[in-house]
């Protein structure tokens, strides 16, 4: 942890006892904020803790209803992001605003585009670029379009487009939420070098293992309020979890040994191709069985994706088999696997998930619609969708309570996902297909869905878990299968593996012995 | 929660507001025309109001309206069910010509058998023809909007070409197919209407709208079918996920909407019309129900009332000229009404704009909103 380049008299941000209301809701409660030059300071808080509004507000988005703002010690209002530009503060959003057809220059020139005469003068421009992309040491190709390029890439050209605004302060609004942990290790060395430089770092996350390993201090925001903060050297994960949720957390699950039984999913030798038409699953083989969960751990892209999809029917293998309790699944449309026993959290809730149009009584019986008692020839039972929902809301502490008829989109992700695990739990199907199930939560939620995916085993249900997050690939599972370039490659039984030898094996590597 | 909400926030949040803003700002962008060519506003709206309030000028609303609420209802069902049924046009046309066909060469069937067998036809052609489109999206995903306007010309030649055919052109000297059989016709008795003093022309075609809109509405809010393809329309790939079959949603909806547009036609025809002229340019009964499937909010019976004041407009409309108006003067309401619809985003602003300038005002405003109640 380095702290040498953070200069303790010189606060670059100071946020005074801020206060926001939307109406009556209070979504920051007299937060205080104080970072420094050279620093990197995380914003810590569940989903809906309001770390997003205070960043609003520092970015000129929106306007305190009271409170006070400080850059480079001299109150300031702001009114729009320019006004903030001007200040030297720069935002990296969650979802990128990158023009996709566009290149990489063109996206970082927008809207301060030097000119000749009229024309613009792209040589320049990409002068420029190359200039800032080497003083800060953030390669990439000034040439390349968006769209071809990774994640982790487009976070950079975000990056360096504030740069290139003379942005002193970046804010990062979570930052890590859709990077590879490769991608996560190049960007905290990148915030680091950053600060070396004198700029200062904000990031709003709630992944506490990057607050530890990235950050220098950080701010606790709960239900609006402001906790604490904390010097990040002398608190534990654990400590910044309480504070966050306000109450302990635990990180371990609850799992009892059991003997698995008869196997639900087998795939055998299956091929299949990607959206470009280029084989990815390259003939996999994979069965999970009753009681167990088996755990594909991998680097994106090595066709666990196209897996999945293979399996819940919305993609169409090449070649191969795919039998769930016996019934061949194989190129059958989703429905077919469904009713013979496939159901799943989805990697994307939002596009596979959920109907975010819909209200959360309505997505509930996504699959069920047309049974009674929710319908009885064609025309739905209202009332007992509604009782369905009460009873959901309730009992997987989706929030907030008496939610049945808001639609789906005005909640937040962690809510999004327990709707949809309430749904698919309660289709009580023998084969649970999860995929990324926690990407995007806090730890609160986190604990939550670890809970009923153990629960499922535990019941005697077949789990098959699709994760990036190698953590809890190896907290979760009892076997797992490591997949490298279309194939599994490698089975370990889950209290024997150790991250190294996974890491390895992911990266297509061999493990001695 | 509610009383504390000032009067703007309500205007920004209901979008019934939003409509009725619209039209009001239409009527006042009439009103700034008018003055412009230096007529008495007054005397022209009121004259518009005039000539739709009496009993028979009413009659007259209804009747021109029934073809604008089919049409808008097909519009507004294609636009729940996330499709944008452009081709309603072409749709009518077909079952305006398929209702023809059936009242001409079936002409002596009871009225008992023939006008629902028109009906009947016209809803199946209407539906073939928006299935035809939804059958080109699915196969080779062809953009549904560029080939339903081909489809509309399609329609429109089409229709031509069987107004040419000697067994259904008119035998005199009209560029047009013969007359339906009386027993096709959907017209109140003779008695009836000079009893109440309505229109030649009225007919109980209303009462099927009505029916239709009822229909319409129990299918997109209280069943299973409209579930799905509400499903389909606002995520296609969850409702995949959740194991709903995509491509024949689309049809379904496609061949919903088609036959709310082809019985528009029919209704037309058996209604108003009596005969189909051969066309020199597209009538625009479709493309009126976009207009008033907007200002419905896509609901059906939104477009219900929405279809009556658009059938308001063009009868009051086409009155204007005896105050010397010129009747293009509804086109410009009716223009600037979608335009503000299209855009009315802006009311929603309201919010934004009065709590950031004057938010004492609008503490006061809340105060006295509290107090009221």
């Amino acid at each position: 942890m380095a702290k040498e380049y953070i200069d303790m008299n010189t606060p670059v941000i100071e946020m005074r006892d801020i206060v926001k209301k939307f109406g009556d809701f209070t979504a920051n409660d007299g937060i205080n904020l104080t970072v420094h030059k050279g620093e990197i300071h995380a914003i810590l808080g569940e989903n809906g803790a309001g770390k997003s509004t205070l960043m609003n507000q520092l970015y000129g988005l929106l306007k305190p209803t009271s409170g006070q703002i400080l850059v480079n010690g001299k109150p300031i209002e702001m009114n729009n992001p320019r006004d903030a530009i001007a200040a030297g503060i720069g935002m990296v959003h969650q979802h990128f605003m990158l023009i996709q057809p566009f290149t990489v220059t063109e996206n970082i020139v927008l809207g301060t585009e030097p000119t000749k005469g009229v024309a613009l003068d792209m040589v320049t421009a990409r002068k420029n670029v190359e200039e800032i992309s080497q003083r800060y040491g953030l390669a990439i190709d000034p040439d390349a379009r968006i769209e071809d390029i990774s994640v982790g890439m487009q976070q950079r050209v975000e990056i360096l487009k504030a740069l290139y605004r003379g942005a002193d302060i970046l804010i990062l609004d979570e930052p890590t939420s859709s990077l590879t942990p490769q991608e996560i290790e190049e960007l905290i060395v990148i915030m680091r070098s950053l600060t070396k430089d004198g700029k200062s770092i904000i990031i709003i996350t709630h992944k506490l293992k990057e607050i530890k390993a990235a950050a220098d201090f950080c701010t606790i925001i709960r239900q609006g309020k402001y906790i604490d903060t904390v010097d990040v050297e002398k608190v534990s994960e654990n400590e910044l979890a309480s504070m966050m949720v306000g109450r302990n957390v635990t990180f371990t699950v609850d799992k009892p040994e059991q003997e698995p039984g008869e196997v639900v999913l087998d795939v055998k030798d299956l091929h299949c191709n990607d959206y470009r038409d280029v084989e990815i699953v390259k003939g996999l083989n994979l069965q999970v069985r009753r009681g167990e969960i088996v755990g594909i751990a991998g680097i994106d892209g090595n066709g666990q994706t196209e897996l999945v999809e293979v399996i819940t029917g919305l993609r169409k293998g090449t070649s191969g088999q795919i039998f769930v309790n016996g019934a061949d699944v194989f190129n059958k449309p989703p429905r077919f696997g469904f009713d013979h026993g496939v159901s799943s959290i989805p990697a994307d809730r939002q596009k596979h998930g959920l109907i975010l149009d819909f209200s959360i009584e309505d997505n509930l019986i996504l699959q069920n619609y047309e049974e009674q008692p929710y319908s009885k020839n064609h025309f739905f039972n209202r009332n007992a969708i509604f009782e369905h929902a009460t009873e959901s809301i309730e009992s997987y502490d989706i929030r907030p309570q008496h939610s049945e008829r808001r639609t789906a989109g005005t909640l937040s992700g962690g809510n999004q996902q327990k709707v949809i695990i309430a749904r698919e739990v309660q289709n009580d199907k023998d084969l649970l297909i999860a995929v990324n199930p926690t990407r995007g939560l806090d730890v609160g939620a986190i604990e939550y869905v670890h809970k009923y995916i153990v629960e499922q085993r535990n019941k005697g249900k077949a789990v098959l878990l699709v994760s990036f997050e190698l953590d809890e690939i190896m907290s979760l599972s009892d076997i797992i299968d490591v997949i490298f370039d279309g194939k599994i490659v490698a089975s370990v039984p889950g209290k024997d593996a150790n991250e190294n030898d996974l890491g390895l094996l992911m990266a297509g590597g061999k493990v001695n012995g | 929660m509610d009383k504390k909400k000032n009067v703007f926030t309500i205007i920004a949040e209901t979008r019934i507001i939003h409509i009725l803003l619209s039209i009001l700002l239409g009527f006042a962008v009439g009103a700034f025309f008018l003055l412009i060519m230096g007529l008495d506003v007054g005397a022209a709206y009121g004259r518009l109001i005039s000539s739709v309030t009496s009993v028979k000028g009413f009659s007259y609303v209804v009747v021109y309206s029934i073809p604008y609420i089919m049409t808008g209802l097909s519009v507004a069902f294609s636009f729940r069910t996330g499709i944008f049924n452009i081709g309603s046009e072409g749709q009518f046309v077909m079952g305006s010509m398929a209702a023809a066909c059936i009242g001409i060469l079936l002409g002596q069937l009871p009225s008992a058998i023939l006008i629902p067998l028109c009906f009947l036809g016209a809803m199946v052609v209407g539906a073939v023809w928006g299935i035809i489109v939804g059958f080109l999206k699915n196969k080779w995903g062809i953009n549904e909007v560029l080939s339903m306007i081909m489809f509309n010309w399609i329609a429109f030649y089409l229709s031509n070409f069987i107004a040419g055919i000697p067994a259904i052109h008119s035998d005199g000297t009209a560029e047009a197919t013969k007359n339906i059989s009386e027993n096709a016709s959907t017209l109140l008795s003779k008695e009836l209407i000079a009893d109440l003093g309505l229109c030649p022309t009225a007919n109980w075609g209303i009462l099927v709208a009505l029916l239709m809109t009822i229909i319409a509405w129990l299918i997109i809010d209280k069943t299973t079918l409209g579930y799905r393809l509400k499903a389909v329309g606002f995520n296609k790939t969850a409702a995949e996920y959740g194991g709903i079959n995509v491509s024949r949603s689309i049809l379904t909806a496609l061949a919903i909407s088609g036959a709310l547009a082809g019985l528009g036609g029919a209704l037309q025809l058996m209604g108003m019309g009596s005969r189909i002229s051969v066309f020199s340019s597209q009538e625009g009964y479709g493309f009126a129900g976009i207009v008033v499937a907007l200002m419905g909010c896509s609901n059906p019976f939104g477009a219900f009332f929405a279809g009556i004041f658009y059938g308001a407009l063009i009868y009051g409309g086409s009155k204007l000229n005896l105050v010397g108006a010129p009747t293009q003067l509804i086109n410009v309401i009716v223009g600037t009404v979608v335009l503000f619809i299209a855009i009315s985003v802006i009311f929603q602003r309201l919010k934004y704009v009065h709590i950031n300038k004057k938010p004492k005002a609008a503490a006061v405003q809340s105060v006295k909103e509290g107090d009221d109640k």
